[in-house]
């Protein structure tokens, strides 16, 4: 397989014969782009178009709007209800094909839409969820006719606060496919494949019980159709993602549940999961009613009680035995990577650092305000720092340890759009997890209901066997490839202006980042910091 | 093992229909009269139950506003009729610092007594101010606690107030002296008496029923000794005075002394006479540990420091309502100083000063989430003292207009006992095992040892500074 750098004959000779016995035929699944509109019939809409009786379907407006808001059917005597979301709205009213004024019968009416006041947060206002869901829809970012302002959230700090300084004019001009968006993520020479990923993200543990097994499946597909990687989460390793295991991640928490022998031998990169930035210090938790009888089944536990898996490991506590249980997975699956995923603690950096010495080849940092699950209000807001915190201070620190190089630095929590990996990248990371982002692609409202009673109301996280059927999987895993396009494109358009032609030339490049509350007036003092891609990256 | 602390709770239902963040608005004029109606698919229910609601409306005075917010109705709508909204009585309730989510989370803890959970990730802000501008530490690989691997069962609370000998004394028998009193409360709380701005219903009973059965503690003004209590508690008060700390008012008759020496702890309003009024208190009741109540206004904090030096064993410092500092804004500063800046002088003055542990400081003010809780004992407080919150607790809205004859949105006045105990004990359950949420995360065992452990605690101003003033440069002055 092109994604690793040794010959296929070698993986077979290092694999152990069980595995290789009970190995399946791995799915393959296109990169391809195709529509995958709404699963819901009123799409929420920034602007709403009202057609009153006084139309006399004349067509005008259908002939007109280039967005396709106005739809007659062939055989149908009157036009179908407007598709408002299409509609630009304010931006429009400049142009010679706003409908409103052309109507003969002033039969059209354009309204601000009331309800966007209540869609959304801080963190992932309307425009950024209405922008989402359009790239997860047709695979390209918004038109900038919609005015769609999702770059950054309202959070007020952090990446909303950051922006990148583009030069006037790129220094070099660059067809888009000669942009490498492409990591490798073992970047030591330890023997090991060094797995190179298409684009420098991939998707974040959800566990089944967590999320359905819809949503999972789709996760994973998607993760086929990139090249890139999807995580079980903690809650054991499905029999139904064994098509998927070549891009698969499998976590080794706290709770143990589902942990197997030759679950970790599946799988090319196994994590650790010392802690998630949903809930930092504190263990996983799967509240009752989400055990259900095949949850309880796989996590071999009794079904309705809550499972809190305990923090921190109990047989971890030094990195020396953090190394003990990183040579332990080694041995059972002398192909793995091992990713570390830990959250953001004041002194992260000598996590990263101890932890890059124990022998890991991810270093997968999950700050405070990330996560997808269910978790305390008080751990989520309070508990441990954010991200764009704990990316600079760790690579910072890595790149004076003379470590640097040798290690994958992988940033979670918060990480919401194209412009957010960037961001990330350049602040010191190789590349992101996400994982809210692939749930509001498959329709997430951020409701936060994902944990009570029978789990998400729209069928995303939840299990129940009467919310889950709302997702067909083949809808769920288009709408994540959709995104990862839009999201390429978007970040090929941003190393473009900066004449870079890999994604690797972005890493610690602080220097091309401004803080909207600085002067930023700093020496050129990130330069040290640049890591310089090896050649055979 | 010794009994561990717990308080047993049980659910407490609000009276009121709940002032939810969401509902949903109908336009049904043009209803198709569906089979698929999607109020019937709304999978908590809610449209039945807004219809029973309305079918059952005694006034008319409440809209229903339970919906969740999940929008699945309003865009499964055959003819596109419902709008989701958000509800402007919520919108309203509290004020800028007690914000609409701060009394809605109130109002569920004291429902359920439970945490408070949610799904999909973190809404705010990155950083706010006050207590919002910093964030907890949590253990990890290379110091997986400060304390040892331990299950939150081992978990203390518990914190002293009072002077702490610096070291052993023994007597003639070679048996050790304490010097001075100290008063063990099971969690680093106790209830403050209620502003003038919110005194309209009369909860005394209420609180000292509370805190007894949360076994803290609760201070009375002594102008309102004996009608602070019921009289069933009256009939039993030896039970009840152990929670009860009089703050004696100078402008009215104090308890008399078979009360007051039947209590752990009274406070004195501070004025120049006050190291006298201790010595005769002590001379009378020599066990009783007395809190000198200091606001924190412009001199706040250098008056604290001085009854400290002076030998002050308690010192409760006390904010406006909204943790800033009392009085006159200093004109020179942008905003005036919150109680967290000025707790971390005082407590950073003190043990400069080498005096630190003879002397018990309690935060009061801004004191609205569990987690300011925590934040204060990091910045520097021994404990702290809060009273809105309870208030909230009983469906409150924080409107600022207790004033007799005007209505009182929340009822206050109609609360029946068992409600309001059991809603007050809920909240102060569920307060504590959020502190011990955090105290686990952050790998602590003793609540006494969070106090001035800053390196417990991350800085919005600091972090700024050390990573993105590094990356960035010099801050730009707002």
């Amino acid at each position: 397989m092109e994604r690793f750098s040794v010959q296929k004959k070698e993986f077979k000779d290092i694999l152990p014969a069980n595995t290789l016995k009970t190995r399946v035929p791995q799915v393959e699944i296109s990169r391809e782009i195709k529509p995958a509109p709404s699963r819901y019939r009123n799409e929420i809409a920034k602007y709403i178009i009202h057609r009153s009786d006084d139309c006399i379907k004349c067509g005008k407006c259908a002939e007109i709007c280039p967005y396709g808001v106005h739809v007659l059917k062939p055989g149908y005597k009157y036009f179908a209800m407007p598709k408002s979301y299409l509609c630009t709205g304010e931006a429009c009213e400049k142009t010679d094909h706003f409908c409103i004024p052309q109507c003969p019968q002033k039969a059209l009416r354009m309204v601000k839409n009331p309800m966007i006041e209540a869609l959304g947060d801080y963190r992932w206002p309307a425009d950024m969820l209405l922008a989402t869901w359009r790239m997860a829809e047709t695979g390209a970012p918004p038109s900038e006719a919609y005015e769609y302002d999702y770059h950054c959230g309202n959070s007020g700090g952090g990446f909303d606060r950051i922006r990148f300084k583009f030069p006037e004019k790129p220094p070099v001009e660059l067809a888009d496919d000669e942009i490498d968006t492409s990591i490798i993520l073992n970047r030591r020479d330890d023997g090991r494949p060094r797995i190179k990923i298409d684009v420098p993200w991939y998707g974040g543990g959800m566990s089944f019980g967590s999320v359905s097994n819809v949503t999972q499946l789709s996760k994973a597909r998607a993760a086929v159709a990139w090249n890139i990687f999807s995580c079980s989460g903690e809650g054991g390793y499905m029999e139904r993602m064994r098509p998927y295991d070549d891009h698969m991640i499998t976590q080794v928490a706290t709770g143990l549940f589902g942990v197997r022998e030759e679950t970790i031998q599946r799988v090319p990169i196994v994590e650790f999961k010392y802690a998630q930035g949903a809930k930092p210090g504190l263990g996983g938790h799967l509240l009752g009613d989400k055990n259900t009888p095949a949850v309880s089944k796989i996590r071999e536990s009794v079904v309705g009680i809550s499972l809190f898996s305990p923090f921190p490991f109990h047989s971890v506590y030094s990195i020396e035995d953090h190394m003990k249980h990183i040579d332990w997975i080694k041995h059972i699956n002398r192909r793995a990577l091992i990713s570390t995923k830990v959250s953001t603690p004041t002194d992260v950096d000598m996590v990263a650092v101890g932890s890059y010495s124990a022998g890991t080849h991810i270093i997968h940092l999950d700050g405070g305000y990330g996560g997808t699950g269910a978790a305390p209000d008080i751990a989520k807001k309070n508990i441990a720092m954010p991200i764009e915190y704990a990316v600079a201070k760790v690579h910072k620190f890595l790149v004076d340890e003379g470590a640097r190089d040798k290690v994958a630095l992988i940033a979670s929590g918060g990480v919401r759009t194209a412009y957010d990996i960037a961001k990330a990248i350049a602040l010191g990371a190789d590349g992101v997890v996400v994982g809210t982002a692939e749930l509001i692609s498959l329709g997430c409202v951020r409701c936060t209901r994902c944990s009570a009673g029978r789990g998400c109301p729209r069928g995303i996280a939840t299990t129940d066997p009467g919310l889950a059927p709302q997702i067909e999987l083949e809808w769920g895993t288009q709408r994540i490839i959709n995104l990862y396009n839009a999201w390429r494109i978007e970040l090929i358009g941003i190393l473009k202006r900066f004449g870079m032609r890999s994604v690797r030339e972005l890493v610690g490049r602080s220097d091309l980042l401004m803080h909207l509350d600085y002067n930023n007036d700093a020496h050129d003092s990130s330069t040290d910091s640049v890591i310089q891609p090896r050649k055979s990256c | 093992m010794p009994e561990k602390y717990h308080i047993k709770t049980t659910p407490v239902p609000p009276r009121l229909p709940r002032i939810g963040k969401y509902g949903i608005v109908d336009w049904r004029e043009d209803c198709a009269r569906c089979h698929n109606c999607v109020k019937k698919a709304c999978v908590y229910d809610r449209h039945r139950q807004e219809a029973e609601y309305i079918r059952n409306l005694k006034y008319f005075d409440f809209l229903f506003f339970e919906c969740m917010g999940c929008f699945s109705c309003v865009q499964n709508c055959t003819k596109d009729l419902l709008c989701l909204t958000i509800n402007s009585e919520y919108q309203r309730l509290g004020n800028h610092y007690w914000t609409p989510e701060i009394i809605h989370i109130t109002w569920q803890q004291a429902e359920t007594a439970a945490v408070p959970v949610s799904g999909a990730g973190y809404r705010g802000k990155f950083a706010g101010q006050g207590f919002d501008a910093m964030w907890t530490d949590m253990s990890e690989i290379v110091r997986p606690t400060r304390d040892g691997i331990h299950g939150r069962e081992y978990i203390s609370t518990s914190v002293d107030i009072g002077k702490k000998p610096s070291y052993l004394e023994f007597d003639e028998n070679k048996k050790t002296v304490f010097p001075s009193s100290i008063v063990d409360i099971p969690m680093p709380m106790i209830v403050d008496m209620n502003p003038a701005e919110y005194t309209l219903a009369r909860l005394e009973p209420l609180i000292i029923e509370a805190v007894r059965f949360t076994d803290l503690i609760a201070i009375i003004d002594s102008a309102k000794w004996p009608g602070a209590v019921n009289e069933s508690q009256m009939a039993d008060i030896d039970k009840y005075l152990p929670h009860i700390a009089f703050h004696l008012n100078p402008d009215a008759p104090e308890p008399p002394i078979e009360i007051l020496s039947k209590t752990r702890m009274v406070e004195i309003p501070d004025n120049d006479a006050v190291l006298d009024r201790i010595k005769e208190l002590k001379k009378t009741i020599p066990e009783l540990v007395i809190s000198i109540r200091v606001n924190l206004d412009a001199t706040g904090v250098q008056r604290a420091v001085e009854l400290a030096a002076a030998g002050v064993e308690v010192i409760h410092v006390i904010a406006d309502f909204n943790g800033d500092e009392i009085g006159p804004k200093n004109e020179k500063l942008a905003k005036p100083r919150f109680v967290k800046e000025m707790i971390r002088e005082i407590h950073t003055t003190l043990i400069k000063d080498g005096i630190r542990d003879e002397v018990t400081v309690i935060a009061g003010s801004g004191i609205a989430l569990p987690e300011h809780m925590a934040k204060a004992l990091l910045c520097g407080a021994d404990l702290i003292s809060t009273y809105l919150p309870l208030l909230i607790s009983l469906e409150c809205h924080l409107c600022e207009t207790c004033k007799p004859g005007i209505f009182c949105p929340a009822r206050l006045e109609e609360i029946d006992f068992e409600y309001g105990v059991g809603r007050m004990r809920n909240l102060i359950a569920a307060w504590h095992l959020q502190l011990i949420e955090l105290m686990g995360a952050m790998g602590m065992r003793e609540a006494r040892r969070l106090r001035g452990d800053v390196g417990r605690a991350m800085f919005f101003e600091e972090l700024e500074e050390e990573i993105f003033g590094t990356l960035f440069g010099s801050k730009k002055r707002v």
